[in-house]
């Protein structure tokens, strides 16, 4: 948000930035010879469902424009709405076309600014699960990680690590930290 | 620009720029009429120095001030993981820096942020607002705070207090020359100027509460957009502002000077009517009647 917006108290509503998710096809490629993970062939996006019965037709298209990723649609702890879309195998390119059409949807009816992440999700030879999750308003990715002890919420930060490195020629990782948010449970992460 | 389904409000911003430039002018005159009085001595720079260091002071350290004024304590993600990853979230969907997050301990259910620029932020919400609202309520709260942080709100204020520091200082310095003189055309002199500077004064006390208020609808506006859900922030201030009219006064006085970063007043002053003048937020009607319209405009059709 430029200066002069801020002091006329005027934010603009930040709209999303999708031109990295094509790059997700051959990372996967990379991360499944390069780190042993395969991907579950699920993903989800992630949205701030906005009140008014205009949204709730706008999921119903989105539910008839997807239907061969077979999507459902989950809320999660913190109000926001996760659309997990599967395809069987490791069909990544199906997943993220329609990861992509579901966001040029939202933001084609102005819901734009209402995308919080999307995600797709992996998982390494011992059956620890890997998000790679995509700030869709930064235009960047980072990895999530959970810890593989149940019932503590504490993330991996090794491994997170090491698929930055793996991945960090291909993909724009998010450069602060700060902003690598867990997304305990997140519906897409194993399905 | 992204595309949203919310109509820009000119009406507001048009407002507040009108509010800054009269708030400027008053700054422009005051200063010139300080210079004119004692520029030449140089005497201005210590007349005006030391409530100006003041004021930066205030500024430069907003936040370990309030922080430390409201008994507040920074949490990190371990104490209060659900506060974090609300405002984790809500900093993902502004696209900000996210601010460093405390809790108060007190029974007033408020909330407010502070901090120099957005990457010294703070935003802090008491035990009481945590008690009073549910999950999605203390979200749009946040959400406002976190408006608050993106426009610089602390900042902004800052700046337009000058105003009335440099007419308290006009009017001080002129009280203590005049104290030395005995000449009569003199004495009269300082006296029209002392009454600038009271009349300065008071405009721009009323002109900054003003601004303060349309702060405030900009705060919420933006809010309400970032969640998507006007009707959510609505509920919040209506459950909060019912409550702060309940709790015990000795409380709410000590609160009284951190006001204005405050997502509803903590004290009223005076009546309705003439208190609406000098208050730093708009009344609670106003701010619903605003998400009410942004409440609509979400569920137009577009086609």
């Amino acid at each position: 948000m430029g200066l002069l917006d801020a002091f006329l108290g005027r934010s603009k509503p930040r709209g999303p930035n999708l031109d990295a998710v094509f790059a997700l096809p051959n990372a996967a490629l990379t991360l499944q010879l390069g780190g042993g993970y395969r991907p579950t062939g699920f993903a989800s996006v992630c949205y701030r469902e906005a009140e008014g019965a205009d949204f709730d037709r706008i999921e119903a298209d989105l539910d008839a424009l997807l239907a061969r990723s077979s999507p459902r649609r989950q809320r999660d702890a913190y109000g926001y709405t996760w659309l997990v879309l599967h395809r069987p195998g490791d069909d990544v390119a199906g997943l993220v076309t329609d990861l992509h059409a579901a966001v040029s949807t939202l933001q084609a009816e102005g819901f734009g600014p209402a995308l919080l992440c999307a995600l797709v999700g992996f998982v390494d030879g011992a059956g620890h699960p890997l998000g790679l999750v995509y700030l869709s308003k930064r235009g960047t990715f980072y990895p999530f990680a959970p810890a593989p002890a149940a019932g503590v919420e504490q993330r991996d930060s090794a491994r997170e690590l090491q698929v930055r490195a793996l991945l960090q020629r291909e993909l724009p990782f998010e450069p602060d930290l700060s902003r690598w948010f867990p997304v305990w449970g997140a519906p897409g992460l194993t399905g | 620009m992204a595309k949203t389904r919310f109509a820009p409000d000119r009406g507001l911003t048009a407002r507040m720029v009108i509010t800054m430039v009269l708030l400027l002018v008053l700054y422009l005159v005051l200063a010139g009429a300080l210079w004119l009085l004692f520029g030449e001595s140089g005497s201005v720079l210590i007349w005006a120095g030391l409530p100006m260091l003041m004021l930066w002071g205030q500024w430069w350290y907003s936040d370990k001030l309030a922080l430390a004024g409201m008994r507040a304590r920074e949490v990190t993600p371990a104490e209060a993981p659900q506060l974090h990853a609300m405002v984790d979230r809500l900093c993902a969907l502004a696209d900000m820096p996210k601010p460093r997050v405390a809790i108060a301990v007190t029974d007033m259910p408020n909330a407010f942020a502070t901090g120099r620029n957005p990457d010294n932020a703070v935003v802090c919400v008491t035990t009481g607002i945590m008690k009073r609202l549910d999950e999605r309520e203390l979200e749009a709260v946040l959400a406002h705070e976190l408006a608050h942080v993106g426009h610089r709100d602390v900042t902004v204020m800052t700046i337009a207090s000058t105003v009335g520091v440099l007419a308290g200082v006009l009017m001080r310095s002129v009280a203590w020359s005049s104290m030395g003189r005995s000449r009569d055309n003199s004495a009269a002199a300082f006296l029209v100027v002392a009454l600038v500077g009271i009349v300065v004064y008071a405009v721009s006390f009323l002109l900054t509460r003003l601004l303060s208020r349309y702060r405030e609808l900009s705060a919420d506006r933006a809010g309400a957009i970032l969640i998507g859900q006007p009707a959510t922030l609505a509920s919040a201030l209506v459950k909060i502002s019912g409550d702060m009219t309940r709790v015990p006064q000795k409380d709410l006085r000590a609160a009284e000077p951190y006001n204005a970063f405050f997502v509803v007043p903590a004290f009223m002053h005076g009546r309705r009517d003439l208190g609406a003048l000098f208050s730093t937020h708009p009344p609670l009607e106003q701010r619903l009647d605003q998400l009410a319209r942004l409440s609509a405009e979400l569920g137009r059709p577009t086609g």
